[in-house]
């Protein structure tokens, strides 16, 4: 049903037609607006917020250079409890091992708990192809799925869409999944809340088999946590017979005491709320209460390659807040679908290209350029990864990876030799600035003013067309520092 | 090579860097101090105001006046068969003194189907922790507590708490709760902000919670 993120043209492609719905711009701006200000708000009543990210860090420092014993330890723990262990290399593996659990027990249909786990390995397509409908249970990820869209956010999927456009939605395409929205819906959100809530009620009580990730499992007692805010989540993981979790490896806690430094780290970096209304803990199997078949399908998929590269580990700490995507001003400006992939804005610009390796495709070595580099999504982070430091580590990994490959010297390459040939004269360097004052006198009559008052000039021609394209370029200045400096310095100094 | 063989010795590969002889616990982990700590009637005064932050319905009273606060929340509610009283689901453990007379009691236990469940107009619970820093109770299915879908299909949820099970912060809650049982987090009703990050109450957990904090 709902589509995947391949044919996605490299950022700045995607990221100029996004830029060009304003519609869209309007939906993003007002939505990371809010969001800010909330977290802001509650991050501000916790006196020791640095010391929390501090531990948050340290937590996942301590579970990532360790991650084979606490991984040893976790399935030691949940086996204990009664849940049976599964381990999957890639996608392929562990797809095949959910569409396996459910075709055993005869099922033509699962729900779902929004996991971005399962969304990385593509579980619903894999799961359709075996004839085995997967439905989306939470409010955003139905109108995703029901839209046969694309989620744009983390937490709040359909972040892009307006209320007309959801109420069109579940008029069209709600009858055709199930029970149809009620003929007099209108776009008030809480009318559109209600129409799902009827949609899904009869999903949640007749399935057999629940799919969902998990936000931390506890190496120490083998316990599993989703933290949620509809209820949604609470129905899959306690109403079916069969619940299948699909959990990343990074995703261990040493112990149980841990949770309390993360459930409030999250909350209040991802929507803002000093709590979210529900999270739920489950440890194996609880005789009488709950699935009596408890999986849990321990995912690698490209995350051990991450645990190799020293500076770009750390982002194995996120806890999946989307407080980065927030603050971000080009996550603002462009949206989740810019980025191509199941994890969009700063965090995405360095997990996606880590998991899927550079070098291999232009969509994903776009990526680490996806980002003004300004930093405000390392202040923001719970777990303190600093963003920007990995993506301009990317930045080289993606140069060298086609340096290798290339014959002839790059223009930047030759730029720079030619730069570094006028710079170390100072006869050169004159020289050099005297043109470029004349180029300024001559340009200014040529550009256009900007705001701010600065004369800027357009895309300029040749080989920096490729860096002009997405930036203002500054006229240079009709008098050179030292040409000033001979003019009115001499006398002063 | 099995999967779970590939991945561990991959995982071992990575951190080439990483000591052999670094204990495990190596990364110091430091919490930040406990702040000092209020005097326990303004730990639940916090709790109440916390509470009801989430647009729940937060009553204080006493154990004298428990079973008549009950009476109130479920008053003026229209069973969902249309007529008769109301189908409240009652966990093993509630106390029978704050059970109202004039409802139809149906006791939850591991055959009550989740159809049957979802027949019930709502459901009387206890708690066995209240968090007053984020006005959140944690039910860890014990006595009174009922089954995990048992406050969660009927939209109506009254829960009551005594106020010596407040504590005050999330750190406080951690360290009493035990990680065997399964534990739900409630912090208010279930709540979307899903369309245009308007939040609406009830997608489908209970649409309304009302908590009554009893003291003696």
């Amino acid at each position: 049903m709902s589509g995947t993120f391949l044919g996605t043209p490299a950022f700045p492609t995607a990221a100029r037609a996004a830029l060009e719905d304003s519609q869209l711009r309007r939906n993003l701006a007002h939505a990371t607006g809010t969001i800010r200000g909330k977290r802001a708000g509650v991050v501000g009543e916790v006196d020791e917020w640095e010391q929390l990210r501090l531990a948050g860090a340290a937590i996942k420092d301590r579970v990532l250079r360790h991650l084979p014993d606490y991984l040893e330890q976790l399935e030691r723990s949940l086996t204990a409890a009664g849940a049976t262990v599964h381990w999957a290399r890639d996608a392929a593996e562990a797809n095949a091992i959910v569409v396996g659990l459910a075709k055993a027990h005869g099922t033509d249909e699962v729900v779902k708990v929004k996991s971005m786990a399962t969304q990385e390995i593509d579980l619903n397509s894999a799961l359709e192809n075996a004839g085995i409908h997967a439905w989306e249970t939470d409010l955003a990820e139905l109108i995703v799925q029901l839209g046969d869209d694309l989620p744009s956010h983390i937490l709040v999927p359909a972040i892009h869409r307006n209320r007309a456009e959801i109420r069109e939605i579940f008029l069209r395409e709600m009858g055709s999944a199930g029970r149809a929205a009620p003929a007099d819906l209108t776009d008030d959100p809480r009318r559109l809340a209600a129409a799902a809530r009827e949609h899904l009620r009869e999903k949640f009580l007749r399935a057999r088999v629940a799919v969902s990730g998990a936000n931390f499992a506890v190496a120490e007692t083998g316990t599993l946590t989703v933290v949620e805010s509809e209820g949604n989540g609470r129905m899959c993981l306690t109403l079916p017979e069969v619940l299948i979790s699909v959990v990343g490896i990074e995703k261990v806690l040493p112990t149980f005491a841990d949770l309390d430094v993360m459930l409030q780290l999250l909350p209040r970096s991802s929507t803002g709320e000093r709590m979210n209304p529900y999270t739920s803990t489950w440890t194996g199997v609880t005789p009488g209460d709950g699935p009596q078949e408890v999986h849990v399908v321990l995912l690698d998929n490209g995350r051990t390659d991450v645990l190799a590269d020293r500076t770009g580990r750390q982002a194995l700490r996120c806890i999946r807040c989307s407080a980065c995507l927030n603050v971000c001003p080009v996550y603002e400006r462009t949206g989740g679908h810019a980025y191509g992939s199941v994890y969009p804005g700063p965090i995405g610009a360095i997990l996606t290209p880590q998991l899927r390796g550079v070098g291999t495709d232009p969509q994903t070595d776009s990526l680490p350029y996806a980002s003004s580099l300004c930093g405000a999504c390392f202040e923001v982070c719970p777990v303190r990864i600093d963003i920007p430091e990995v993506l301009v580590h990317l930045r080289s990994e993606v140069v060298d990876a086609h340096r290798e490959h290339r014959r002839v010297p790059s223009v930047q390459d030759m730029a720079m030799k030619a730069a570094s040939w006028t710079l170390s004269s100072a006869a050169r360097t004159g020289a050099a600035e005297r043109a470029a004052g004349l180029g300024g006198r001559l340009a200014a009559k040529l550009g256009r003013p900007a705001p701010g008052g600065r004369t800027v000039l357009g895309a300029v021609p040749g080989p920096a067309s490729a860096w002009s394209d997405s930036r203002d370029v500054p006229v240079p200045a009709e008098e050179s520092f030292r040409a000033w400096w001979e003019r009115t310095g001499r006398d002063e100094a | 090579m099995s999967a779970r063989e590939v991945i561990l010795q991959k995982a071992r590969r990575a951190l080439a860097d990483v000591p052999d002889v670094e204990p495990v616990l190596d990364v110091p982990v430091v919490r930040p101090a406990q702040q000092d700590t209020l005097p326990h009637e303004q730990v639940v005064e916090l709790f109440a105001e916390r509470v009801a932050d989430y647009r729940a319905v937060v009553e204080r009273t006493t154990a004298a006046a428990a079973a008549q606060r009950v009476a109130g929340a479920l008053a003026g509610r229209t069973p969902q068969a249309g007529s008769g009283p109301l189908r409240i689901l009652v966990p093993p453990g509630f106390p029978a003194a704050l059970v109202p007379g004039d409802v139809e009691v149906v006791p939850d236990g591991p055959d009550v189907a989740v159809s049957e469940l979802d027949r019930c107009d709502g459901v009387l619970s206890t708690a066995a922790v209240g968090i007053a820093e984020t006005g959140t109770i944690v039910l860890d299915h014990g006595e009174g507590q009922g089954r995990r879908a048992a406050t969660l299909v009927p939209d109506l949820h009254v829960c009551v708490v005594r106020g010596d099970q407040v504590v005050p912060d999330v750190p406080a809650a951690v360290a009493v709760l035990d990680p065997r049982c399964p534990l739900t987090w409630i912090s208010g009703p279930s709540a979307t902000s899903d369309i245009e990050l308007d939040r609406v109450e009830g997608v489908h957990g209970p649409r309304t919670l009302h908590v009554l904090i009893v003291e003696r």
